[in-house]
């Protein structure tokens, strides 16, 4: 295979889609899938076939449509007309009264002019919804696998790794580090074999951006993984997916298999002297091993026990060598950079903070789903124009942004624009992009409790810190919640939130506070109603230490 | 190898390319506080006793983990890190069950001296409590999980030092613990040397030799340094305890 | 498997083949302790000590190694399941959308409280961190088909017809 073989394939697969009258597509991520699209599916190609349209339609399995909270969801691609709530039923008025006699269902209709859809920019999902998520001839049908080929056969690795650093992108796992000067440091590592490995350990409870971007375009993430062991010098790649993904490893293996079978993962890559596999690694349920170094202990087969950095992985990782670690979000960026160029994605977004965030939306917001906005936008129109704002009668109070790593945004600071800098002024991160929304139902000291909770959970155990501090800061704050705590309780919170946050070993420790600190920052009041007033003050807290010798 | 020139707590040192901040400040007697560090064993930075400020680095680093680098400045100590040590020997006291007064250790500890060290006269978490168990199936020897302290010493002794890795940390965070084979008994362990090593690092007196009484248990660590600079080296050297 | 040293288990269970091709498939390497053990849960169901005396046998690996990343990966089961999972999300949105509800509701109802099986040993409750079906909150997954949108009398009902359906049915 070479780059004429894969423009004249992209031709032809273009061509044989250009033949079909219409192409309806139904969405098969995991969302849909569990609340019935196999059913939906199976009535839509039943009709068709019982009316004899299988030469002009084609009905198609896609990934994430978007607006997940109102799925099953089917989408006729001729038209652009999107279908909500389709069951059985409905799937078969789609058929006999749109495809046959040309006139949209307009109980399942949804509007596409909205706000949801017409704000969005997409660069990662741009596949996600239009193409067939299982077949490699429908990625390379809207120029897949050409950032690959234009990388190895007409650029030197340290070109692409330039072109990437010029682009603007950052990492998109959370701390927002230049994904460029990471290549570049993993390039210049001096090691026999070099790893390239992405994170698709999704872990933020609220989060599932990577999900559907490996469910929905799988193939876009080898792609980028690829184009980065070419830049790195490395031959192997993994995917470290959570087990939690069962559908997409399931496409993640089929997308690899297509890849080898024409050549454009394994040995002489696209007829150049590039070589490079990929191989999944399954996780199996720890949240830390989000964190880079427990990954790579995880992927030897140890415990997710972090290591201290440095060394960092780019210079020493996986097996002591050097290693590349993205996330599934920044490899997705890659292929698109490659081929328009980085003058074209730092046009989008903000001078630091380039591109698009892609955002999983939940919580109490009338459209849940995925959303896909430029850098830079002010997070009032995600909430109210993408989201719809909350639920009628409910009022909105805050919202959270990077999981139990991140903080809640409340609503003085709405117009704040989203990028990397302004969420964490506001003591939040820009994290994976887990965004839930709460509401005046919401408590916010039972918000921080929970989070506290996941992180006490997920603590590895291994620096003292994280394992006892965030112990007791739960127990802190459950005895905050149940009002049984003083003004000295909050004292100790609060010291303790900074310490865990200065001294714990890994990302995990050192973020645990956050949810506290920025409820106890912005909704402080909720949690001084619940203290004991100062008359049962009884003496001298805490308790003499018994290490009398 | 290149020599480095470095500043702690004021004062200009030189230390050799590669070298930790601990190694450093060991040499010249400036004190920091450790527990899970033990020279000799491969260092893992978990107990965060050691962490330093290093001046133009925003987060707190573990000396013993930190090599140098030119022009370093460093403070091993200030209010806010005395206080964060404390802090966490207050956490430790408060995880386990240690009652010095009964120990076999008492006088002996690692954590009641780095106590003594860092000034803990109070601990303002309330006591967890755990429902630990102790283990005295071995002929030789007993863990008493009460005592324990996680620092994975005897772990990283029985596997780098001699080599039958029958320790090892299962579960996770507050209810992690020291296991020999699959959770089993120590004394029906099969690949127990009885080498005592593990008693011997053990930082408190969760594990120790059977007969001892309070106050009686003392460990000599000696031996570690003797058996790595033989390895190393063959070079047998005399031992100190001290 | 290592060349030459072809170990039969000594029950004959022919479920061992097919872990021994799993060991195979990589090189029975220390590394793939993770995957093996995947795979070995999905034959067996749980991790029984037997079962993980053999793996670690044939990846030579000690056995304090094994149990301690058997037992830090909350996806491994050291002990067997009921004949019926309720795995309850615990992520944020399902939360945010009262998850915590349900949980009390069941716990309640079934006088057996998450992370437990029924006295009958018919349903193993058991909270998950996120299943990723986020916009469907609060999402259970009853054996292998997800649930959006429940609450607790909803929750009740289904876990009652779990219980009246034999599991062969379901799978």
């Amino acid at each position: 295979m070479t780059l004429e073989d894969l423009q004249e394939l992209s031709e032809k697969e273009q061509q044989r889609q250009s033949e079909k009258k219409h192409r309806i597509l139904y969405c098969s991520a995991a969302g849909c899938v569990s609340c019935g699209s196999d059913k939906v599916s199976a009535a839509l190609k039943a009709k068709i076939k019982e009316h004899a349209l299988e030469k002009e339609c084609e009905v198609i399995g896609t990934g994430c449509l978007g607006l997940c909270g109102e799925g099953p969801l089917v989408k006729v691609q001729s038209d652009n007309t999107l279908y909500q709530n389709v069951d059985v039923q409905a799937a078969e008025q789609i058929v006999e009264s749109h495809i046959i006699s040309n006139t949209k269902v307009a109980a399942h209709l949804s509007d596409m002019s909205a706000p949801f859809f017409a704000s969005q920019t997409k660069i990662v999902l741009e596949n996600c919804g239009e193409i067939n998520s299982e077949s490699i001839d429908e990625y390379i049908g809207v120029r897949g696998y050409e950032g690959l080929a234009r990388a190895v056969n007409e650029m030197q690795p340290a070109e692409v790794t330039e072109e990437i650093r010029k682009s603007g992108l950052r990492g998109r796992g959370g701390a927002g580090y230049s994904t460029g000067l990471k290549w570049g440091i993993v390039s210049k590592a001096h090691g026999e074999q070099k790893y390239v490995v992405c994170n698709a350990d999704e872990g933020d409870p609220g989060a599932f951006m990577d999900r559907s971007v490996l469910e929905g375009d799988p193939h876009r993430v080898l792609e980028g993984m690829a184009i980065a062991g070419y830049a790195v010098g490395a031959t192997q790649g993994y995917v470290y997916c959570r087990a939690e993904y069962p559908l997409a490893i399931e496409r993640l293996k089929l997308a690899i298999k297509q890849a080898e079978k024409m050549g454009l993962l394994g040995n002489r890559i696209l007829e150049s002297q590039f070589n490079f596999r990929i191989d999944i690694r399954i996780g199996a349920g720890a949240f830390v091993c989000g964190e880079e170094t427990a990954l790579l202990q995880s992927i030897e087969g140890k415990r997710g026990n972090p290591k201290p950095r440095p060394p960092y992985p780019s210079e020493k990782g996986l097996w002591g060598m050097p290693t590349l670690i993205n996330n599934v979000e920044t490899f997705a960026n890659i292929a698109p950079i490659i081929r328009n160029g980085s003058d074209w994605f730092s046009k989008i977004g903000t001078e630091k903070s380039k591109g698009t965030k892609v955002f999983a939306l939940a919580g109490n917001i009338k459209n849940t789903g995925l959303i896909e906005v430029p850098m830079g936008i002010p997070l009032r129109k995600i909430i109210f124009d993408i989201g719809g704002g909350t639920p009628d009668g409910t009022e909105f109070k805050a919202a959270q942004t990077g999981g139990p790593s991140g903080g809640c945004i409340p609503s003085d600071h709405l117009d704040l624009p989203v990028d990397y800098e302004s969420l964490s002024k506001v003591g939040s991160i820009m994290g994976s992009g887990g965004l839930i929304v709460m509401d005046s139902t919401s408590k916010m000291v039972e918000v921080a409790k929970f989070f506290m909770q996941f992180c006490m959970d997920e603590s590895c155990g291994k620096c003292i810190p994280c394992r006892v501090g965030t112990r007791h800061i739960y127990g802190l704050l459950d005895k905050i919640s149940k009002k049984k705590a003083t003004q000295d309780d909050m004292v100790l919170l609060e010291e303790l939130c900074m310490m865990v946050k200065e001294t714990s070993l890994c990302g995990l420790g050192q973020s645990a506070p956050n949810p506290v600190l920025s409820t106890l920052r912005f909704f402080r009041n909720e949690y001084e109603v619940l203290l004991q007033p100062v008359e049962t003050y009884m003496g001298e807290p805490g308790v003499e230490v018994n290490f009398e010798k | 190898m290149a020599v480095k020139t470095l500043t702690i707590n004021g004062e200009q040192y030189s230390a050799q390319e590669g070298e930790s901040i601990l190694s450093v400040a060991r040499q010249h007697n400036i004190p920091i506080p450790t527990l899970c560090h033990l020279e000799g064993l491969s260092t893992v930075g978990a107990c965060r006793l050691c962490v330093v400020q290093i001046e133009g680095i925003p987060k707190l680093l573990p000396a013993c983990t930190t090599k140098v680098e030119e022009g370093m400045v460093i403070h091993t100590a200030n209010e806010k890190l005395n206080k964060y040590r404390r802090m966490i020997v207050a956490l430790l006291a408060s995880e386990g069950n240690h009652v010095c007064a009964v120990c076999v250790a008492n006088n002996h500890c690692e954590l009641q001296d780095l106590a003594y060290e860092v000034g803990l006269v109070r601990v303002r978490y309330p006591y967890l409590f755990p429902k630990k168990t102790l283990d005295a199936t071995h002929k030789d020897y007993v863990m008493d999980h009460n005592r324990c302290v996680l620092c994975t010493r005897c772990v990283r002794v029985c596997d780098e030092v001699e080599g039958a890795h029958v320790w090892d940390v299962a579960g996770r965070g507050i209810n992690c613990e020291i296991i020999t084979g699959l959770d089993y008994a120590w004394g029906n362990s099969q690949t127990c040397t009885e080498c005592g090593k593990c008693v011997m690092v053990c930082p408190t007196g969760a594990l120790f030799e059977k007969g001892v009484t309070v106050s009686e248990m003392e460990k000599k660590k000696g031996f570690l340094k003797y058996i790595i600079t033989a390895r190393q080296k063959k070079e047998w050297v005399s031992i100190s305890n001290d | 498997m290592a060349q030459g040293e072809k170990q039969q288990h000594p029950s004959g269970d022919n479920r061992f083949k097919l872990l021994d091709r799993a060991i195979t498939k990589h090189q029975a390497r220390g590394d793939a302790l993770i995957e093996v053990l995947h795979v070995a849960q999905g034959i067996f169901g749980y991790l029984e000590n037997d079962l993980l005396i053999y793996v670690a046998r044939a990846l030579k690996l000690p056995l304090s190694r094994v149990y301690g990343v058997a037992t830090f990966y909350h996806f491994f089961n050291l002990k067997p399941n009921g004949e019926h999972t309720f795995v309850l999300c615990m992520g944020t949105a399902c939360y945010v959308k009262g998850a915590e509800h349900i949980q009390t509701a069941l716990e309640e109802h079934h006088q057996c409280k998450f992370g437990q099986t029924t006295k009958d040993n018919k349903v193993s409750f058991i909270t998950a961190r996120c299943v990723g079906s986020c916009g469907l909150a609060p999402v259970a997954v009853l054996d292998d088909a997800v649930v959006g949108k429940l609450n607790p009398e909803e929750s009740i009902k289904r876990v009652e017809q779990l219980k009246n359906t034999p599991r062969e049915v379901l799978a």
